[in-house]
């Protein structure tokens, strides 16, 4: 909200800096994100009065104005059409700054010879002055304006440009803001007299209301003006609602934005003539309404809005935007002014489902209160009858089915101190409490360690229910500074572990290890579309596409949760290699979503990793090799490794990956993840060359291994023999076979393979396999003629099982 | 005079350290123990000393030309059998300015690192780290948070819907849109004394721009407990400033509202670029928000079954993409998500 600090001067003084000032309301908790001063930079800028309007003599369209100054006179040349002898204006001396051209930069003024004439100033635009973009004639002050006085004295002003929290309806106006500053500064607030002449026949026989919904509508007041003549607003209260935002209508439109930004409470004027049968209905829609609100749009209602209806149709839409059947237009002269208070979520939901968030909707869905509503339309017909010459009815009308009074609140030093950690004496309560107009009685004192006060919040303030509304009244009025810092806080009993999560623990084990194997981490979007879906071949899952789908997308690249983080990843590959050459290493380490009936979806947290390019940059040192299945393999393992899991890889058919190329990670008989050369379809599909291996593992199926007991395993005492040799077996053997058979071998501690090799010397269907073997014993040192009995009678097995034999 | 002798000889053995190479270690020789070496003058001086000190210094004297004489012949030792090793070794000398062996090198994402860092400060306060579902009821990330249906508050954060099959529509699923949800979570499932950090994505229907994005990050937290009061929040907040933007940094508290907690603040700290001054990056008022935190509201501890009249309870909210940002003057947050190695790879 904008608020004009001149306004506020008309109920308190202020003699702070503006500057101060926004910063005392910030720290209270009523934001002011900026000021803009107007009239900074008038310097040289005064009220002046035309005196003598002679024609140029040189040029058709152009005058010689003389303008009064008070001590002096000037005459310039002007070739504005509106120059009346008379009125006020504003004149730019020279090395005046005004605003000049389309680009608006601010343009010092210097004397200037037109058509043969020396002009020593200038009668200003409103847009030169920066006030308004109207530059069709002169801006033309009311006629009260002093001559020569300098303008910014006379219409400067600083503009507070607020961001009220929900909870503070009652500071969406002048008079809240006021209220404020007088808390945060001991100032007495004067709030406007208000009385007028009713002169007319008793508001009550012109106008029946009946409230239908009380539920919606608490307080429905009304009151009506005759002899009204519609016109433009004098230009002060114009000159408000520009500062405040408003766009000024007419007069009678001016007054109801001109109370509502004064007191909070939005008003409405109907042409009376055009309520038929006189009668204000305040009723829910039925079935089809129909209406066309102010703005020309024709509206169907939803069932069970609330609307402001006559004897036959419903001429506004509650709260939210009046009708089009029933505007005040030039030729009103009887005003009906109504200044009621409806439900707050029930305006939420009309402003919300309409598309229509005006100033009216947000008064009313913060939850203003219903005691607003009466001196509000009060305000408003005495500014009707001062400015559009209207003629008050006697009285109004006021239906009130749901007054509510505040409730007291007891408040005790004890609690203020239990919430804020620091102790308040009542006195000061009480004061900080008075100064937002807060009732409070002292409860006579029952024990010394506490005291007590009733206290009840004034109609303005609906946001205060409980005693903890209260504190923070207290604690936002004397600052927070108050609130002493301990340097370790005062949390010092144990805290009992609960529930630990050690998900959180391995995803930070995992992501750093994979850092450490030089893999880059990025975040993705987990909102996809389905074309980036699709670019993945049908069942993209082990488990199926279970999507689930955001029924408001802003883009369909962002539609669908992704059930995967691979075509995220892919996405990003394709993308970096128009910049990228070399080896490329990225892992995503974050949730996938699957849908599941009934319930929130499973959100599995999910490592998938790629490779694409080569093991290592292209340098001098020249080991720039592309990478395989096995470094894709090797990080698997090797991550398995560092929590002691030992993994099976075996055949498996992901659509994404290459039929033969690709493994299924197995745990303990547990499937925990794959891994492969990606499919090169699915390569295609996202633009990605080379090779690409990928890998996936499924966190939540890890964890469970990775929180295992690990046991100990002695060093070994006694002295190793290492044996090496080379079989040669049936190409359909693996060395997984060959492996567990050696492994499972007396006095075999370690098996490492070293050599794969098919071609020359071996023959035809047969490869070679070259083992060394590490002999170990626990208990004595292994003599070679041991080690030779054992290595025999190990051959002997291979022989039997696999058909091996010991290369030449 | 035997302090001069001891000076000399500490003189000697410091520059007798550094000296590589036989012409150096001649010079040497000549300086300390020559013919017109200082200590050889000391010794010839010494006829002219009474008897006592004549002794004294002598046999001081003697004691640092025989060390000396030692630590010559040590050195001489060593540098000759140096220079024979090099001598043998056959490697040629190297061009140390050509590129080192290229290793693979990989980064966490600056989010990543920056929720650890979160998280080891709040850790070494007591706080332990809890993770919820983003894909949330609107119960603990609306209802349970004291922000009912129609709730202007609900405006500030635009919601993405998820879609459901029609038959589960009485309870509406959404994006969570702040990690609050889990602070909801939280008390509705545990026991006080509580204290938990809760990091996780956030979700926002919201178009990109440089300062917006439909997914973000957040760190929430909670803290449950008897005699909990605003100056344990302050404390600890202070305390977690102190640690992530330096202790030299000014830190604020001031009103602000949020429906869950009540009395609500906002923290900010002193912007870093003009120092409190105003500039552009700081909206011209010297400060960043920072954080909202407040007085977890009685209604909330309530709904999860928590006695407001027994507990008091603090909790916070922490924009994560900000700080990372403001840490590196980073000045685009699409920048986090477009997954751009060029960017990453700087952190």
């Amino acid at each position: 909200m904008k608020v004009s600090l001149n306004w506020l001067k008309e109920y308190l003084s202020i003699s702070l800096p503006h500057s101060d000032l926004a910063q005392k309301l910030t720290m209270a908790g009523l934001e002011v994100n900026g000021v803009k001063i107007i009239g900074g930079q008038w310097e040289n800028v005064v009220v002046g009065q035309l005196t003598v309007i002679n024609p140029h003599p040189d040029a058709d369209r152009l005058h010689l104005a003389t303008v009064d100054l008070g001590t002096e006179q000037a005459t310039v040349v002007c070739g504005a059409p509106n120059l009346h002898p008379g009125d006020k204006i504003a004149f730019a001396r020279v090395g005046a700054q005004l605003i000049a051209g389309r680009g608006r930069e601010l343009v010092r003024l210097k004397p200037v010879k037109i058509r043969g004439i020396i002009s020593n100033g200038m009668v200003c635009s409103e847009k030169e002055l920066g006030i308004s973009d109207k530059h069709e004639g002169i801006a033309v002050l009311p006629t009260d304006a002093p001559v020569g006085v300098p303008l910014a004295a006379y219409l400067g002003d600083a503009i507070l440009y607020m961001e009220v929290t929900p909870n503070r309806p009652d500071c969406l106006s002048v008079i809240g803001i006021a209220r404020e500053i007088t808390a945060l500064t001991g100032q007495s607030l004067h709030l406007p007299e208000i009385n007028y002449e009713e002169t007319m026949p008793s508001a009550e026989q012109s106008v029946a209301v009946e409230i239908r919904a009380p539920d919606l509508c608490p307080r429905y007041c009304a009151s009506l003006l005759t002899n009204v003549k519609v016109a433009e607003s004098p230009s002060w209260l114009q000159q408000r609602l520009l500062a405040c935002g408003m766009r000024p209508i007419n007069n009678i439109v001016d007054v109801t934005n001109y109370v509502m930004l004064e007191y909070g409470q939005p008003l409405h004027a109907f042409d009376y003539s055009l309520i038929r049968g006189k009668r204000i209905i305040v009723r829910r829609t039925t079935n089809n309404e129909k209406i066309v609100t102010l703005d020309g749009t024709n509206r169907l209602l939803p069932r069970d809005m609330l609307v402001i209806a006559d004897a036959e149709r419903s001429v506004a839409v509650a709260g939210v935007m009046g009708g089009a059947n029933s505007e005040v237009s030039p030729e009103t002269t009887t005003i009906l002014l109504e200044a009621a208070n409806f439900n707050p979520a029930s305006i939420h939901y009309t402003g919300r489902t309409l598309g229509l968030p005006s100033e009216a909707c947000m008064r009313f869905e913060r939850g203003i209160s219903a005691e607003l509503a009466l001196p509000a339309l009060k305000r408003a017909t005495q500014l009707m009858t001062q400015l559009a010459g209207g003629k008050a009815a006697q009285g109004w009308v006021d239906i009130y089915p749901g007054k509510r009074e505040q409730k007291p609140i007891l408040l005790s030093t004890t609690e203020v101190k239990r919430i804020l950690g620091v102790e308040f004496s009542l006195d000061r309560i009480i004061d900080v409490l008075v100064s937002l107009g807060f009732d409070c009685q002292r409860v006579p004192i029952k024990n010394r360690s506490s005291a007590e006060v009733i206290v009840t919040a004034p109609y303005w303030r609906s946001d205060i229910r409980l005693a903890i509304d209260l504190i923070d009244e207290i604690i936002r009025i004397t600052g927070y500074n108050q609130i002493p810092t301990p340097m370790t806080s005062g949390l010092n009993q144990p805290i009992p572990r609960q529930s630990p999560e050690p998900l959180t623990g391995l995803k930070r084990q995992v992501r750093n290890r994979l850092a450490g194997y030089g893999f880059q981490e990025i975040m993705t979007y987990s909102l996809t579309s389905l074309d980036m879906l699709n670019k993945l071949l049908p069942k993209t899952h082990p488990l199926g596409p279970r999507l689930l789908r955001v029924t408001n997308p802003i883009t369909a690249e962002q539609e669908y949760l992704r059930p995967n983080l691979r075509s995220g990843l892919l996405a990003t590959l394709s993308a970096n290699r128009k910049y990228e050459e070399g080896g490329l290493r990225l892992f995503e380490l974050s949730r996938v979503y699957l849908a599941r009936p009934k319930d929130l979806p499973e959100e599995k947290e999910t490592l998938c990793g790629i490779l694409n390019g080569s093991r290592l940059a292209k340098s001098w040192h020249g080991d720039d090799q592309q990478f395989d299945f096995f470094d894709a393999k090797g990080v698997v393992e090797d991550l398995l490794n560092r929590f002691a899991i030992e993994a099976n890889f075996e055949p498996y058919s992901d659509e994404n990956l290459h039929p033969s190329r690709q493994a299924v990670i197995v745990v303990s008989g547990e499937q925990i993840g794959i891994v492969g050369e990606l499919h090169p379809q699915v390569a295609e599909n996202f633009e990605i060359s080379g090779t690409t291996y990928l890998f996936e593992i499924d966190l939540i199926a890890l964890l469970p291994f990775t929180l295992r007991n690990r046991v100990f395993q002695p060093v070994p005492r006694f002295p190793a023999v290492v044996r090496d040799m080379a079989l040669v077996l049936g190409t359909e053997i693996t060395h997984r076979q060959v492996q567990d058979t050696i492994k499972g071998f007396p006095l075999v501690s370690q098996v490492a393979l070293f050599d794969v090799y098919a071609g020359e010397q071996v023959p035809q269907g047969k490869k070679s396999l070259a083992y060394r073997i590490t002999f170990q014993s626990p208990a004595q040192t292994l003599t070679d003629d041991k080690v030779n009995r054992v290595l025999k009678r190990l051959l002997e097995k291979l022989s039997q099982e696999l058909g091996a034999t010991l290369r030449a | 005079m035997i302090e001069h002798i001891e000076g000399l000889r500490l003189k000697a053995l410091q520059e007798l350290a550094s000296v590589n190479n036989a012409t150096e270690l001649e010079a040497w020789r000549v300086r300390y123990l020559g013919r017109n070496s200082e200590l050889t003058q000391v010794l010839r001086s010494l006829a002219t000393l009474p008897l006592e000190e004549r002794k004294n210094v002598g046999g001081r004297a003697n004691d640092v030309k025989s060390d000396l004489e030692d630590s010559f012949k040590q050195r001489e030792k060593e540098i000759a059998l140096t220079l024979t090793k090099l001598a043998s070794s056959t490697r040629e000398a190297i061009d140390f300015t050509l590129p080192a062996r290229p290793l693979p090198s990989g980064h966490l994402h600056p989010i990543t690192q920056t929720i650890d860092e979160m998280c080891d400060i709040f850790a070494s306060l007591g706080f332990h780290v809890v993770e919820g579902p983003e894909v949330e009821w609107d119960y603990y990330n609306f209802e349970a948070l004291n922000i009912p249906e129609e709730h202007p508050a609900r405006d500030t954060m635009s919601t993405y819907w998820i879609d459901t099959a029609p038959s589960d529509n009485e309870r509406a699923m959404l994006l969570r849109t702040h990690t609050t949800s889990v602070t909801a979570r939280v008390i509705d499932g545990m026991k006080p004394p509580i204290r938990a950090i809760e990091p996780g994505r956030v979700y926002r229907y919201e178009a990109s721009d440089a300062t917006h994005v439909p997914m973000f990050h957040q760190l929430d937290g909670i803290a449950v407990d008897r005699n909990i009061t605003m100056a344990d929040l302050k404390g600890t907040l202070y305390e977690f400033a102190r640690r992530f933007f330096g202790k030299e940094r000014k830190v604020r508290f001031r009103g602000d509202y949020f429906p869950f907690v009540e009395p609500g603040v906002e923290m900010a700290i002193e912007c870093a670029v003009c120092r409190g001054q105003g500039c552009r990056l700081c909206g011209n008022s010297g400060w960043i928000e920072i954080l909202g935190a407040g007085m977890t509201h009685p209604r909330v501890l309530e709904q999860g079954g928590i006695d407001p009249s027994i507990y008091t309870s603090f909790a916070f909210g922490i924009g994560l993409d900000r700080l990372p940002m403001l840490r590196y003057g980073i000045d685009d947050v699409r920048l986090f998500y477009s997954s751009d190695l060029r960017f990453l790879r700087q952190f």
